[in-house]
């Protein structure tokens, strides 16, 4: 995806001027609600026009206020994802999923039915109406319609925020599969940073009707330690055994204990920077179950505390000390340590 | 017991008829009007909604006379384009259903609009996004979705067609077995001596078609609640 927007639109009294030229396949768009996010969704899809302005997408114009030109969202092959499914309701789960797919160009049509129904897994959900689904269910079939229509773009506008928390990440994970077997680019908006790490590589900020900036999805993370968010770390576990009422994960080449009665083949878990406790020395016992020897690789200032970047194995930890702690621990660049992290302060996120 | 003459049962025919073609004529009309009032914003939208309406506020009768004046061989369109083509609408059964149409068209309209204003923004958007067009996203979206207030709005006015009188006799006259339907058939046989059996007999053939109707109308509207 080579997208390159320059446009303005005012709305009531809010006003959006939004100026950008994003390159790759998995960005995204974060900001706070109310911050012109959907708005500038619905302007690069077709749904709204511009005031003024200028989009292409890879060398295709698609709107130029200089030009007199729009170019129709059903002429623009970019497809959309909703917060909410808005499935036809008059209209069964297959019928749904198609009717993209028949109004696609056939030299484009890539994707088809069986494979998406393959690698989605909603075979069974065919002829059902789309009365009959759980939201998670609808969620799934929307996003398959919108795949199934062969877009060279997906904008998805929050797909998950009506999704329930217990399901948003298996969601997630079929949204991340999918494109990736399919070769879609997507564009992920949320307000979630969560979400977004998961989702994205890349991500813009829009603040107040305007973009503040372009970084990786995971230097926002940290940027965002400066204030009070603090920072998670998502760690995708594979294949538990259950040993005295824990799950234990292969993680980084060592053993990971996490108090879940999770049975799932692969769980997402968050892990607070501020629930890994470090050590300058091994201590000798301790109750937390899960202890590492880590380098330190970097240190960078939060604000009040600092952020310690550790490696763990094959992976990378982000705790999160204050500032006496890190001198007490003599913290820097290259030190050995130990990390130690409660069973408990594991979350799944599904 | 009455028994009806060939008139009357000429009269019972021609009040279905002429409001079976008027409400047919009308679906299409009400439709994209309703489209329009609903999904679009254009000059003269604030003018489209009182013309359309203004048949709900007058007198059948003031809606008869303009359509007179317009049709009849002197007014602008019986003179220009009906005269040439060699066609005469005043005084036939064609002229009733023309009267019927637009005195039951707002109420048409009404019924498809209300309907129309439920149906989510959202779902247009995802047709047109899917690479359906404004008219592909129009006859396959908003049309089925739309059935209910068509159905209503058509039961509507088939009942109102049905009663229609004032606009009538003044643009079709009261012929028998020509354009004499039902309400002017009973208005003939109250305002003559003796017909009072007979016009009591016609009412409840008018109410008859009328419950019959309203039946129709709930057992379309639960089974396509239970369909839902």
């Amino acid at each position: 995806m080579n997208l390159t927007v320059k446009v303005q639109k005012k709305l009531g009294t809010f006003y959006l001027d939004a100026d950008f030229a994003i390159q790759g396949d998995r960005f995204g768009v974060f900001g706070p609600s109310g911050g012109g996010k959907s708005t500038l969704v619905s302007l690069i899809a077709g749904l709204r026009y511009p005031d003024r302005g200028f989009i292409s997408l890879d060398g295709e114009t698609l709107f130029d206020s200089s030009r007199k030109l729009h170019i129709p969202p059903e002429h623009r092959r970019i497809g959309m994802v909703f917060q909410r499914p808005h499935l036809f309701p008059h209209l069964n789960v297959r019928n749904n999923l198609l009717y993209g797919y028949k109004r696609c160009d056939p030299r484009y049509r890539n994707v088809t039915l069986d494979k998406l129904v393959n690698v989605m897994q909603i075979g069974h959900l065919l002829d059902r109406g789309v009365r009959y689904l759980s939201g998670g269910e609808r969620q799934r079939v929307a996003i398959g319609r919108a795949i199934l229509s062969n877009p060279r773009l997906l904008l998805m506008d929050e797909p998950l925020s009506a999704v329930d928390d217990s399901l948003k990440f298996q969601i997630i994970s079929y949204l991340k599969d999918t494109c990736a077997i399919f070769e879609i680019p997507y564009l992920f908006i949320s307000h979630a940073l969560v979400e977004m790490r998961v989702m994205t590589n890349q991500v813009i900020t829009v603040v107040d009707g305007r973009v503040t900036g372009q970084v990786t999805a995971e230097g926002l993370a940290r940027d965002r330690m400066k204030g009070t968010i603090g920072y998670m770390n998502l760690l995708r576990l594979t294949n538990p055994r259950r040993i005295n009422g824990l799950s234990v994960y292969r993680w980084g080449g060592q053993e990971l204990f996490v108090s879940s009665d999770s049975s799932l083949p692969e769980t997402l878990f968050e892990l607070s920077s501020t629930d890994i406790i470090l050590f300058k020395r091994h201590p000798e016992a301790i109750s937390a179950r899960n202890l590492f020897e880590v380098t330190v690789t970097s240190v960078f200032d939060t604000g009040v505390r600092l952020g310690v970047e550790l490696k763990c194995g094959s992976e990378v930890l982000i705790a999160e000390i204050s500032k006496e702690a890190a001198n007490e621990l003599e913290i820097k660049e290259g030190a050995q340590i130990y990390a130690a992290v409660k069973a408990v302060a594991f979350k799944s996120l599904g | 017991m009455p028994v009806f003459s060939h008139s009357d049962y000429l009269a019972i025919l021609l009040s279905v008829r002429v409001a079976v073609v008027a409400t047919l004529l009308s679906l299409p009309f009400g439709f994209a009007v309703a489209y329009l009032m609903t999904y679009k914003r254009f000059r003269g939208r604030v003018a489209l909604d009182v013309i359309v309406n203004l048949p709900l506020t007058l007198p059948p009768v003031v809606i008869g006379y303009l359509l007179l004046l317009l049709l009849g061989q002197s007014g602008w369109i019986g003179k220009w384009v009906l005269q040439p083509m060699g066609i005469k609408l005043i005084f036939t059964w064609k002229a009733a259903v023309i009267a019927t149409s637009v005195v039951g068209f707002p109420l048409m309209v009404r019924s498809i609009r209300t309907g129309m204003e439920t149906i989510d923004e959202r779902l247009v958007q995802a047709s047109r996004t899917l690479g359906a067009g404004w008219f592909d996203t129009i006859m396959n979206v908003i049309l089925p979705l739309s059935v209910r207030g068509l159905i209503a709005g058509s039961i509507l006015m088939f009942a109102r067609g049905l009663g229609e009188f004032g606009a009538t006799i003044i643009v079709a006259g009261n012929i028998p077995g020509v354009t004499q339907t039902i309400p002017l058939a009973i208005y003939e046989y109250v305002s003559s001596p003796r017909g009072d059996v007979m016009a009591m007999a016609l009412c409840l053939v008018s109410i008859t078609i009328s419950v019959v109707m309203l039946i129709f109308h709930e057992w379309l509207s639960r089974r396509m609640t239970r369909a839902d």
